[in-house]
């Protein structure tokens, strides 16, 4: 086990994979000759060289389009979108093709793509460096999409990704990507899609996060004066039903938290299932803390947009009292 | 490196009129592949002109026609190898014919139907894109990956005089130059975007001229000759396998019929125009030219338009047996490793359709 920062993980993840399946390619905006704004391809196009790792011209829709025609020939391409709100133009191609055509031959030809970038705030960056834009992903049909939160997620999420024969969209915590260390096993290293991680175990009240918004759920349930469950998603689709599920038949009550806007975000998603397969377990409504529904602001104010412990210890608090 | 030439202004033709503007012949092509040429002209408007008719028989859904557009298909893809790829767009909806699929796929696809699906690695065939040229970057891609393998396969990109409007194109173009792919990026230039016309869709004196921008010949050909379409789309295919990267061909023509069963141009279009584009349209030139050339016996072309009204009568007859859909089909195919929710979901929908 070597201790890696998010991005150290996810570069080495890129090392095994491209080692392992010469039909794996990267393509983006600067990940060859710079090695990705954020260093995440760093040596690949030494490594392997410019035809397994290329820059591609600044189009994010033609990146995820040739990246379609690109599994017709037989790769699975790795897309980067540089940054989350940079990826807004690959939509068009992933809403009107990615998701759609393997159900459009009938099942016979499969998409073994991803996509992957940086995503959320707090890192005092210009507008439209800071989004969270999972929610758009996870509502495209024939799409599968996780966020890591830890290195060893990191890692083990993409490789999972790289494998799969669907598309997969990932989504890096870029707030953490150098600050958040942690062990990572060296080689080869899978974690399966659709399996929640279960943080710490409590018996009062559970707290859901994914990416960024775990270690806040671990510091808000470090304040509580209660046994506090902390669940990481880690695959919004497929979620891990099961583990939701569990968590909020052991303790009953349940607060949901995300970087995103509030009105339709995934924390909606969890809340309508907790709903519909859970409400006799619950002994009290099922909160949320989330961003607000406004643009993500200038960083001078992203800290009172950012959900913060102390608003999700509030809610907690609110919840143990109900 | 591809040359930045300035693009080809004057509208190459094959087929001359009969009159004062002389026929030419294609370099290399025989009898056999003439005659060839004229069965895919005959099987396409077959198909289209059946079409019609059975969407206003209510056996269709609504469809897009491509009457007096069947010169640039077939043109087009006669100048490829079976190994090349085909990206179509809706107006190019029935070219797998010319690689072997059933009228029955394609027809099922107008129904609504899952038969309508196809594998596009059996006929090195897309699937047909119905928004616009989102499938050019494909295009691009899989041309740029047969590159990356080594291989000699090119691949040829159908799409309109609207689509050039969008984004997709753009991206897609450039990023086919960039990475020098083996590309034919074929512009169906009908001059009509439904009821927009060509000059409320670009400044640009030809659409050749957008191929300089992206340091790729433009070529603009006559596109009712399928002969012209033919010798332009070989000479591109002959670039791309050399390493030379894409070209842009503009096949000129003009829309004369409705852009699909759903719309009614006479609202907008220039009616005189259209009498004037379905009196020179381009099967009945062809077969004029094969007559001057004594390559086309009357008895032939019989035998031809019979063949292909019989393969569009089997076509329909087999669409209309398919059986209703299986609601299975809903989601069996957008996930090669579903989630476990399909499950639960296709067992309530069975419940309440009383069929599980």
């Amino acid at each position: 086990m070597a201790e890696l920062s998010i991005v150290e993980a996810i570069n080495d993840a890129f090392h095994v994979e491209l080692e392992r399946d010469e039909s794996v390619l990267v393509i983006g905006e600067d990940v060859g000759r710079a090695g990705g704004v954020f260093r995440a391809t760093a040596g690949l196009r030494e490594r392997f060289g410019p035809d397994r790792c290329v820059d591609t011209p600044l189009a994010e829709a033609g990146i995820l389009g040739s990246a379609v025609g690109l599994c017709m020939a037989g790769f699975r391409p790795i897309c980067e979108m540089q940054y989350d709100a940079f990826s807004y133009p690959c939509l068009d191609q992933l809403i009107t093709h990615v998701g759609r055509y393997r159900w459009r031959t009938g099942g016979k030809m499969a998409f073994p793509l991803v996509v992957r970038m940086p995503y959320g705030g707090g890192v005092k960056a210009p507008e439209l460096h800071d989004d969270s834009p999972e929610t758009y992903y996870v509502h495209t049909p024939g799409v599968k999409v996780a966020i890591p939160s830890t290195p060893a997620d990191a890692k083990g999420l993409l490789a999972a990704a790289i494998r799969d024969p669907d598309p997969v969209v990932v989504l890096e915590p870029k707030l953490h990507y150098r600050t958040l260390r942690g062990e990572v096993p060296e080689g080869e290293h899978v974690v399966p899609l659709g399996r929640a991680r279960l943080v710490r175990e409590g018996s009062d009240l559970t707290i859901v996060a994914y990416g960024s918004m775990v270690p806040v759920a671990e510091a808000a349930a470090d304040e509580l004066d209660a046994s506090v469950e902390v669940l990481d998603v880690r695959t919004l689709k497929p979620l891990d039903e099961e583990a939701l599920l569990a968590s909020a038949a052991k303790t009953g009550r349940v607060v949901i938290v995300q970087e995103a806007p509030r009105t339709c975000g995934y924390a909606a998603e969890l809340a309508a299932i907790l709903a519909e397969k859970a409400i006799l377990d619950l002994h009290g409504p099922v909160l949320r803390v989330t961003g607000y529904d406004v643009p993500y602001p200038y960083w001078q104010i992203e800290d009172a947009y950012m959900p913060s412990v102390e608003r999700v210890a509030d809610a907690a608090r609110r919840l143990l009292e109900f | 490196m591809a040359q930045v030439v300035p693009a080809e202004h004057e509208l190459r033709r094959v087929i001359g009129d009969g009159e004062s503007i002389p026929d030419r012949e294609v370099e290399g092509l025989g009898e056999a592949d003439l005659l060839e040429l004229h069965r895919s002209l005959v099987l396409l408007r077959t198909y289209d002109e059946r079409s019609l008719v059975y969407h206003r028989q209510g056996r269709i859904g609504t469809y897009a026609i491509f009457w007096n557009h069947e010169a640039m298909q077939a043109g087009a893809v006669h100048a490829l190898d079976d190994e090349d790829w085909i990206f179509p767009s809706y107006r190019e909806s029935a070219i797998g014919l010319l690689r072997g699929m059933p009228a029955s796929t394609v027809l099922s696809w107008w129904r609504g139907h899952p038969a309508g699906w196809w594998n596009p690695a059996d006929y090195n065939v897309a699937s047909i894109c119905v928004p616009i040229a989102t499938h050019v970057p494909h295009a691009a891609g899989l041309a740029w990956g047969k590159k990356l393998r080594g291989e000699s396969a090119c691949a040829l990109v159908f799409f309109g005089d609207g689509a050039t409007s969008e984004g997709s194109f753009h991206e897609g173009a450039n990023f086919a130059a960039v990475m020098d792919a083996p590309l034919v990026l074929l512009c169906n230039n009908n001059q009509w975007a439904i009821s927009t016309p060509l000059e409320a869709q670009t400044r640009a004196e030809t659409l050749a001229d957008k191929a300089v921008g992206y340091g790729m010949p433009g070529v603009r050909v006559d596109g009712a000759d399928v002969l012209a379409v033919y010798e332009a789309t070989r000479e591109a295919v002959a670039r791309a396998r050399t390493g030379e990267g894409p070209t842009f061909v503009e096949a000129v023509t003009y829309r004369a019929a409705p852009h699909a069963t759903a719309d009614d141009p006479r609202a907008y279009i220039d009616l005189e125009r259209v009498e004037e584009e379905r009196k020179r349209e381009c099967v009945g030139r062809y077969e004029a030219y094969l007559e001057r050339l004594g390559v086309l016996e009357p008895e032939h072309a019989e035998a031809v338009r019979s063949e292909a009204r019989e393969l569009m009568r089997r076509g329909i007859a087999q669409a209309e047996a398919e059986p209703p859909p299986d609601s299975e089909l809903l989601f069996a195919h957008a996930f090669v490793d579903p989630p476990a929710s399909f499950g639960s979901d296709l067992d309530e929908l069975r419940r309440i359709l009383g069929d599980g």
